[in-house]
């Protein structure tokens, strides 16, 4: 039978060193938003920061502010200010917190970093590869603010991606260059340019290497620890900061593999998350997973920010290659053959599909693809209905109980 | 010495249910009350009727699984398992080949897929709406002011199709209102009403060649299962005591002491 004690997570030594990274990233932004002393570009997350770190901004990243909204259970309270100002509750949840935050001039960064307020911005630099809700989003700051909307615009719904394709986008990199200048940046380095893509490069390897760990058997940590300690390579990729975390993290998990030491005791189920992290019920399905033996291995999600075809002897074209070889940019067939590799390498039992009410960009269930996957690998799947960052989306009981069900289902095939 | 009996506890979102079954696996008590809101009162004041009907005593209970929204907090419990595994369990029992079950409760239901050895394939829930549910039947009984349990009665002397095509419960309130605005009999109204539900569970899954079903809803209507028949073109299954199958399946979990 399904164990149900829930079971607290295991701490990392370097959660500190976490903490430093993110606290530094923070304050130095809210120095320069004070001080003016720099210039700061917002950024999405996975929008061409390396250009902008050429070119000396600091860089802020609002999504990584609405998952801190979401993690904080502060987003249920904002949200309705947004659905008022008209954007829907049915479109991106992050967009709908964050806006709604700001409107009640209320921000996660108070209590966790004693910061008053979000920077303010320089420049919004967005990249469409992943939605059309960070342009909109962006955009209502930049009429707020009076500061310049920029940004790259990329194909959707890709199998192969054609090399006139990838040079269209580097082209609109460049392109990007007059308009930052214009917005305060430093005139364009291409040394410092290249440096920032060298440095983005190694924290993607690193950042691959820690979460290939968890292909040992038992795995060294779970999904709702990466969702954590990947925070430095959204936020701190093309910087020095980031490769520093991501060596000492390695090390770590490489020693709890030598160890023996495994991130859910006991470990019986092995298990990929396919969507958006549900982040103010993380601990809740972290403690319930790990009750029930079962460790989330692998997930798309945290797969995103490992750019590695990022090469400083061709910056514009690697960023852009980087950019638009994402898993979120592909189409159906090219995730399902992603999915597949997943399963060779980290051997799980299970998927959880995600189904985000707002996200349909990260909801990867809804064109047959689980049943799809079940058939080419037999592997079982779940789809729990939810979403980001609002929890009116969510039935805690439902999916609990779902989630139950489906280990218990998973334990009669190894009877 | 009395031979020993095993039980199980059913506490659904609107009923709750027990079972005794015997050694030899036959149904011999079985008690259902409105769930309320102290499931551990319900499942007490339960599991006593059904002693009775069993004429058996407590002292004679080797093992209890509790099921269902409430399953933790059946005090005489000694585990638990989900109405997944429940249901899929209890039909099984009656029906050992490879089955769909579709369970219709009172605020949810669910297409379990088994396979010929009874081990699930997949199960699905409905999503967040009550449309499809037994509170969706509840709550057009209200709004049409008839008691719920004329419904099956007037659907069966339904004449005229009547369809209603929203996914939500509040809208489907007021395409109810519009029908009676256009003077629809109540008849086609209460058929209309169970096609809509049949429509929510067909869209949930495919189903697999035997279909049986399950749950409270069946129980006190079967001309609905009469209906799926005729929709999907085949014999649908259904086990003695419908709204009883996640409790049998529990008590069948009870007696086996396994997973
Ligand atoms: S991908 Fe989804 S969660 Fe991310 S910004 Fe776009 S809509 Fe929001």
């Amino acid at each position: 039978m399904a164990d149900q004690k829930t079971i607290k997570r295991k701490t990392f030594e370097c959660s500190g060193k976490l903490k430093q990274v993110m606290a530094d990233h923070f304050l130095e932004l809210d120095r320069a938003s004070q001080s003016g002393d720099s210039k700061i570009a917002w950024c999405s997350s996975v929008g061409p920061a390396e250009l902008l770190r050429g070119m000396g901004f600091l860089v802020y990243y609002p999504e990584n502010h609405g998952a801190m909204l979401g993690a904080s259970r502060m987003a249920a309270d904002v949200i309705p200010y947004a659905n008022a100002e008209g954007y829907s509750p049915d479109i991106c949840s992050y967009l709908t917190s964050d806006i709604g935050a700001f409107l009640q001039e209320k921000t996660p960064l108070t209590k966790a970093y004693n910061i008053s307020a979000v920077p303010r911005p320089d420049v919004l630099v967005f990249n469409t590869n992943q939605c059309r809700d960070v342009k909109d989003w962006f955009a209502w700051y930049s009429r707020h603010f009076n500061v310049p909307l920029v940004g790259v615009h990329t194909y959707r719904e890709i199998g192969e991606i054609g090399y006139d394709q990838i040079k269209e986008i580097a082209k609109q990199i460049e392109d990007l260059i007059p308009d930052l200048e214009a917005a305060g940046g430093a005139k364009f380095d291409m040394d410092r340019f290249k440096e920032a893509v060298g440095l983005s490069k190694k924290t993607s390897q690193l950042w691959r290497a820690c979460l290939e760990t968890a292909s040992a058997v038992p795995s060294p940590w779970t999904f709702f620890d990466a969702t954590i300690h990947m925070a430095p390579a959204v936020v701190a990729r093309g910087t020095q900061a980031g490769v520093d975390y991501y060596e000492i993290l390695l090390k770590e998990l490489k020693g709890r593999i030598k160890g023996g030491i495994a991130a859910i005791e006991g470990e019986k189920h092995r298990l990929y998350w396919e969507g958006m992290p549900i982040w103010g019920k993380l601990r809740a399905l972290s403690e319930q997973l790990s009750g029930l033996k079962a460790c989330v291995v692998a997930s798309t999600y945290c797969n995103t920010w490992i750019y590695e075809q990022l090469d400083s002897a061709k910056p514009f074209e690697s960023m852009a290659q980087a950019y638009t070889e994402l898993f979120i940019v592909r189409d159906e067939a090219y995730k399902e053959q992603y999915i597949q590799e997943c399963h060779d390498l980290y051997q799980f039992d299970g998927i959880i599909f995600h189904d985000a009410k707002t996200c349909p960009n990260n909801s990867n269930n809804r064109y047959g693809m689980p049943e799809r996957l079940r058939g080419n690998t037999g592997v079982p799947a779940l789809i729990i209905n939810g979403d980001l960052n609002d929890l009116r989306c969510y039935s805690e009981e439902q999916t609990k109980t779902n989630i139950e069900a489906f280990i218990e289902q998973l334990e009669e095939g190894m009877v | 010495m009395a031979s020993p009996i095993f039980t199980g506890v059913d506490i659904g979102a609107s009923r709750t249910k027990v079972t005794i079954l015997d050694p030899q696996k036959n149904l011999i008590g079985r008690a259902e009350k409105k769930s309320g809101t102290d499931f551990s009162d319900t499942a007490v004041s339960c599991l006593e009727s059904a002693l009775k009907m069993a004429n058996r005593s407590r002292t004679d209970i080797v093992k209890t699984v509790s099921t269902g929204y409430g399953r933790n907090n059946v005090t005489f419990s000694d585990r638990t398992k989900t109405e997944i595994g429940c249901h899929a369990k209890g039909c099984y029992f009656h029906f050992p080949k490879a089955i769909t079950v579709i369970d219709i409760g009172g605020q949810d239901n669910k297409v379990i897929k088994l396979d010929e050895k009874g081990n699930r394939i997949s199960f699905k829930m409905n999503r967040k709406c009550a449309a499809g549910t037994g509170a969706f039947l509840e709550e057009m009984s209200m709004r049409l002011d008839i008691p719920l349990e004329d419904m099956d009665s007037l659907a069966r002397k339904a004449t005229e199709q009547v369809e209603l095509g929203s996914y939500c419960t509040v809208f489907s309130a007021t395409e109810v209102l519009e029908k009676i605005r256009q003077g629809k009999k109540v008849p086609d109204i209460v058929k209309g009403l169970y096609l809509s539900v049949i429509k929510r569970l067909l869209e949930m899954d495919a189903l697999g060649d035997t279909v049986v079903m399950s749950g409270g809803v069946v129980a006190y209507n079967p001309y609905l299962v009469k209906m799926v028949e005729e929709r999907i073109g085949r014999e649908v299954l259904v086990p003695d005591f419908p709204q009883y199958s996640g409790a049998f399946g529990a008590a069948l979990f009870a007696m086996e002491g396994g997973i």
